[in-house]
């Protein structure tokens, strides 16, 4: 049975060209990039030509690229590292009730050690609530970190407007100002993403979203932002991320940036056709189900539903059966007992919130696996139900 | 190794996707009902009981989940270890050995085994409560 996998905003399969990239960098040119012979000149110029390779894509310096081992990583990074350069708990944070965990956890923790944070709430489409951030804005607010496009609802957030509220609420201020930080993970692949644009002093992203190794993340920071470290012993990443380089992930890195910008166009509207053929099918063949998220502003690649009388984990067991590879935001799925707090934030009930399922298309989707989804999914969806009590 | 048990062993995977009992006993001597849908997971259990040489057995016994792989194959197993089971050992059943008989459950998931045990009980109980 050909197995279809429509979970890629989990991560991607890593494209040949990339593997073929990073190849020479486990064997023949292993050496470390610290190192002063010919060996690790070699891997200096590849970490080198992979950091100006990346600023470029993203519009920014090369210096202001920093290679970490993770997209949470570098969320990480930035929040804490924002955070670390002052010395006592002060300025109020901001951040949204929608965050990947690798924000959302790090603000929690923060809070728990005597910083106030503010999460904005979203409407039911999961945008971010501007009005609340203007509001939620103090003279002493450090940081704003608000996602670029939410991974779970695919719903895109108003990232240049933030930038631009930001912006106007720093300005004529000379002694403080606020700083911006996106998780831009799941936006990359499709969408234009110029971090001059966008306003962002700090941007985290990962090239095993698209096509890219896992093991190494990206984050921007602006040149005249400032970070302290999370661990030390090493000159290595401006001292930020101190530790022998990656050098054939960095490598592998910046081909899959180069590869998923060159076709970003091409790739963005491919994709979206096969969604929406996905969406409307779901929604046309089966009842009791609605979208999750914003119907329009959304990511190409994303569809997410919450189906209900069923449980989200239930769904993906019986979906694997068949071959076909899914992800859900009920609690059964990640080990809590809640389900997503995404969908709850939404204002999703916790109870529509235990039937979502969440496909996410990429590069290798084909019509036929979309099809072969509408085929299977009504039965799946159907068997569990007749399993659920009548009550 | 440890993550490894996070994963559902074969017989949970069996139970999930061939689920023993499965429906609803038509006039049930005893229902059984827990969880809720804000949690996510809801149990029903049916049990019919007959008598058999002065003790009372289970004859026949039927379920229905809403919720996750293991909340039905929990509920599937507790079906067949009690089905024909005097209520006395039925009553006995505990959380430990329904986890047991699926060849173990991942951590997060033991408290599927508890609602199946409690499900037992309680539809034990209504029928002690309808006698």
């Amino acid at each position: 049975m050909d197995k279809v996998y429509l979970d890629y905003a989990a991560t991607t399969p890593v494209r040949p060209e990339v593997v073929e990239a990073m190849r020479p960098y486990w064997g023949e040119k292993f050496g470390n990039a610290s190192s002063l012979h010919s060996f690790g000149k070699e891997a200096r110029i590849a970490v080198e030509e992979a950091r100006e390779k990346i600023a470029s894509i993203l519009n920014a310096e090369t210096e202001e690229i920093v290679f970490t081992g993770s997209i949470t990583e570098s969320d990480n990074l930035a929040i804490l590292g924002l955070t670390g350069r002052f010395p006592e708990k002060v300025g109020q944070l901001i951040t949204s009730e929608i965050e990947h965990h690798a924000v959302l956890d790090t603000f929690i923790t923060l809070e728990k050690r005597g910083y106030r944070v503010s999460y904005l709430p979203v409407n039911q489409e999961g945008q971010v609530n501007l009005k609340a951030l203007e509001e939620a804005l103090r003279t002493k607010t450090l940081l704003v970190s608000v996602m670029s496009a939410n991974n779970e609802v695919g719903t895109i957030e108003p990232v240049e407007e933030i930038g631009e509220i930001i912006n106007a609420f720093n300005k004529g201020k000379k002694d403080w100002r606020v700083y911006f930080h996106t998780d831009a993970a799941a936006f990359f692949e499709y969408l234009p993403l110029d971090v001059k644009r966008l306003k962002v002093d700090l941007l985290s992203l990962g090239p095993h979203k698209f096509g890219g190794p896992k093991g190494v993340g990206v984050l921007y920071v602006k040149k005249d932002v400032s970070l302290s470290p999370l661990y030390f012993g090493g000159h290595q990443e401006f001292g930020l991320c101190p530790g022998t380089e990656a050098v054939p992930l960095i490598v592998g890195a910046a081909k899959a940036f180069e590869l998923a910008s060159k076709e970003k166009e091409e790739n963005k509207n491919r994709v979206t056709v096969l969604r929406d053929r996905l969406i409307k099918g779901v929604l046309e063949k089966i009842p009791g189900v609605f979208l999750t998220g914003d119907a329009e502003r959304r990511l190409p690649g994303l569809a997410s539903f919450s189906f209900r009388d069923v449980e989200g984990e239930a769904v993906l067991l019986r979906l694997d059966k068949e071959g076909i590879a899914a992800s859900s935001g009920s609690a059964c799925t990640s080990g809590e007992l809640k389900p997503s707090h995404v969908l709850l934030a939404m204002g999703i009930p916790p109870e529509e919130a235990h039937g979502s399922v969440r496909f996410s298309l990429g590069r290798e989707t084909t019509k036929e696996d979309i099809d072969y989804v509408l085929e299977k999914l009504p039965r799946v969806i159907e068997d569990i139900r007749k399993m659920t009590p009548k009550l | 190794m440890s993550d490894l048990s996070n994963l559902y062993s074969e017989k949970v995977l069996d139970h999930f996707q061939n689920p023993r009992n499965l429906g609803e006993i038509k006039n049930p001597d005893g229902v059984g009902t827990v969880g809720n849908r804000v949690c996510g997971d809801i149990m029903r259990l049916f049990i019919k009981v007959e008598e058999k040489n002065g003790e009372e057995i289970i004859k026949d016994v039927k379920f229905q989940t809403l919720g996750c792989g293991a909340a039905i194959a929990t509920s599937s197993i507790a079906t067949e270890l009690i089905k024909g089971k005097p209520l006395s050992q039925a009553l006995a059943l505990t959380n430990k050995a329904i986890a047991e008989a699926l060849g173990g459950l991942p951590k997060a998931k033991m408290h599927c085994s508890v609602l199946a045990a409690d499900a037992v009980k309680k539809a034990i109980e209504d029928f002690r409560r309808k006698k």
